[in-house]
């Protein structure tokens, strides 16, 4: 293992290194000033915007259309995978259709969406639904599909009935694997949300950059672009925390 | 064996697994076998490995209905899963996502007992099979010795009135298994359960049975042969194995058992050449 602290070091480094590169580049190029904007620029907006408490509504109904894009799907995904995964019949008639579906390139659904539910959050949470739906989907289908029968003849031998037997071992298995990828659903679901106001919209993150990028003005742009981006991380974080937490069975 | 109705009788039991694909054979797993378990009667049944033993347990576990026979129970017939019956598997059954406690406390939660007394009986057990203080645990972080004790727990605590046992201890080290076995026996005698113990170690079925049964070799596995252990209990597994009595009846078994393997060896290697 390499040392912590030189490891911090070196990644503190590279990026002022590229910020003191970045800072030059505008200061001597005209062009460069008007395609990358300047960092100080960029840094003023973001401090800006955090101590006039604007960014809260937006950051906010980002971050909402994005909770309810993932708990949405999850819970449709549980359902119907679930439903579909404990009953070949209907797992052989559907498999084409779901195939299919997943195939499509879903962000073109944006407009369609935004016709059928309007500029609100709701045309956001759409999006973000099919995205994190399908992830979902498999994984639920999968962890039923992979419960060892070894397990399901003792849970039996035990004296669970059917019901019993979906309650306490199919979903749990099922939740197992739905968790070991919270980290790539929760993200699509954030995805979800940013294109769909990016894509039209009268508030939120999404909407601020597309604002600006109207009035060609880079710096808000990028300062929007740093704002989703250290949410991500943040939220990813907290997702490994939870995730922790729940799969704490699963390490040795 | 008592005079009474026996634990279990399973009569003309066959199998027949329909063919996996059409250039295959229905495969037969065992054929036309008559065996019986007395009431508080260990029996452990021996043959070469994939024989169709685990096939005649699912039978007498209601797990797997037979294509033709009958199974009784105490003289009645047996009707869907055997819930008088507690099985022990070959292969790792608990649940993962649950605790040694929670899962010695599973069948009883499923049978209704409320949360609290289940949880406490299954902490009485945990004790009774030495795992007394790991009962947070998860299997992940138990050994392969602790997760049998409590595998064995949870089948022990349902007071099962048969116990089916399929190779439950294979897959553990020589120590740790005798270990288990002088266990399984001091439990044993305590309760006198009935018993089919699956195994294809003979020194660990004729140190634990009352009664050996040799199988033919697969497919349609049948008995061939039924030896009496008149070795007095109680018994050390350890210590069994070196008395006169013992090595007689392990060289009279092994005379017969000894074909089997080697015809299904024999099978094997030309199913692996063809």
């Amino acid at each position: 293992m390499p040392k912590r602290s030189i490891v911090w070091l070196s990644r503190f480094s590279i990026i002022v290194v590229l910020l003191i590169a970045w800072q030059i580049a505008i200061e001597h190029s005209r062009i460069a000033a008007f395609f990358l904007g300047s960092p100080v620029v960029i840094a003023d907006k973001l401090v800006d915007w955090i101590s006039t408490g604007v960014i809260f509504r937006h950051l906010g109904i980002t971050l909402l259309e994005t909770l309810l894009s993932f708990v949405i799907g999850c819970g449709l995904a549980l359902i119907l995978g679930l439903w579909l995964a404990l009953n070949d019949t209907f797992a052989a008639v559907f498999d084409p259709f779901i195939k299919g579906l997943n195939s499509m390139p879903r962000l073109i659904m944006a407009p369609i969406f935004a016709v059928w539910f309007g500029l609100g959050i709701w045309s956001k949470v759409a999006l973000g639904v099919t995205l994190v739906f399908f992830v979902v989907f498999f994984n639920v289908f999968q962890g039923i599909r992979e419960v060892s029968p070894v397990l399901l003849a003792n849970a039996r031998m035990l004296g669970a009935s059917r019901q019993q037997l979906v309650r306490r071992v199919y979903i749990p298995s099922a939740l197992s694997w739905v968790f070991s990828s919270l980290h790539l659903s929760v993200g699509l679901a954030f995805v979800g949300a940013v294109i769909g106001e990016y894509l039209g919209s009268s508030a939120g993150v999404g909407y601020l950059i597309l604002e600006a990028e109207g009035t060609f003005d880079i710096e808000t742009v990028i300062a929007g672009v740093v704002l989703l981006t250290a949410c991500a991380l943040i939220l990813d974080y907290l997702i490994s925390i939870i995730e922790t937490s729940l799969l704490k069975w699963q390490a040795k | 064996m008592s005079g009474g109705v026996n634990a279990l009788d399973l009569r003309g039991i066959t199998c027949t697994f329909p063919a996996a694909s059409k250039d295959t054979e229905p495969y037969t797993a065992v054929r036309d076998v008559d065996l019986s378990l007395g009431d508080g009667e260990f029996v452990a049944i021996v043959g070469p490995t994939g024989c169709g033993k685990s096939t005649l347990l699912n039978v007498a576990a209601g797990l797997l209905p037979a294509s033709k026979g009958s199974v009784r129970m105490f003289g009645e017939p047996l009707k869907g899963i055997n819930s008088r019956a507690g099985y022990m598997f070959q292969a790792e059954a608990l649940l993962p996502w649950l605790t040694a406690r929670s899962n010695v406390a599973f069948g009883m939660e499923l049978r209704g007992t409320p949360k609290r007394e289940a949880a406490e009986r299954a902490e009485a057990w945990l004790e009774r099979v030495g795992l007394a203080g790991f009962g947070e645990r998860y299997p992940k972080q138990l050994s392969g010795g602790m997760k049998k004790r409590v595998a064995l727990a949870q089948v022990l605590v349902l007071e099962p009135k048969i116990l089916l046992m399929d190779e439950p201890f294979s897959a553990l080290d020589i120590q740790t298994r005798q270990l288990m076995e002088n266990e399984l026996l001091d439990m044993w005698s305590a309760d006198r359960k009935s018993v089919f113990f699956v195994t294809h170690d003979l020194e660990e079925a004729i140190s634990l049975a009352d009664r050996v049964v040799v199988m033919s070799s697969g497919p349609a596995t049948h008995p061939v042969a039924d030896f009496v252990v008149d070795i007095p209990r109680p018994r050390d597994v350890t210590e069994i194995v070196q008395s006169p009595h013992y090595l007689d009846l392990h060289r009279r078994i092994w005379a017969i058992l000894k074909d089997e393997v080697l015809k299904s060896y024999e099978r094997g290697k030309s199913m692996s050449a063809a």
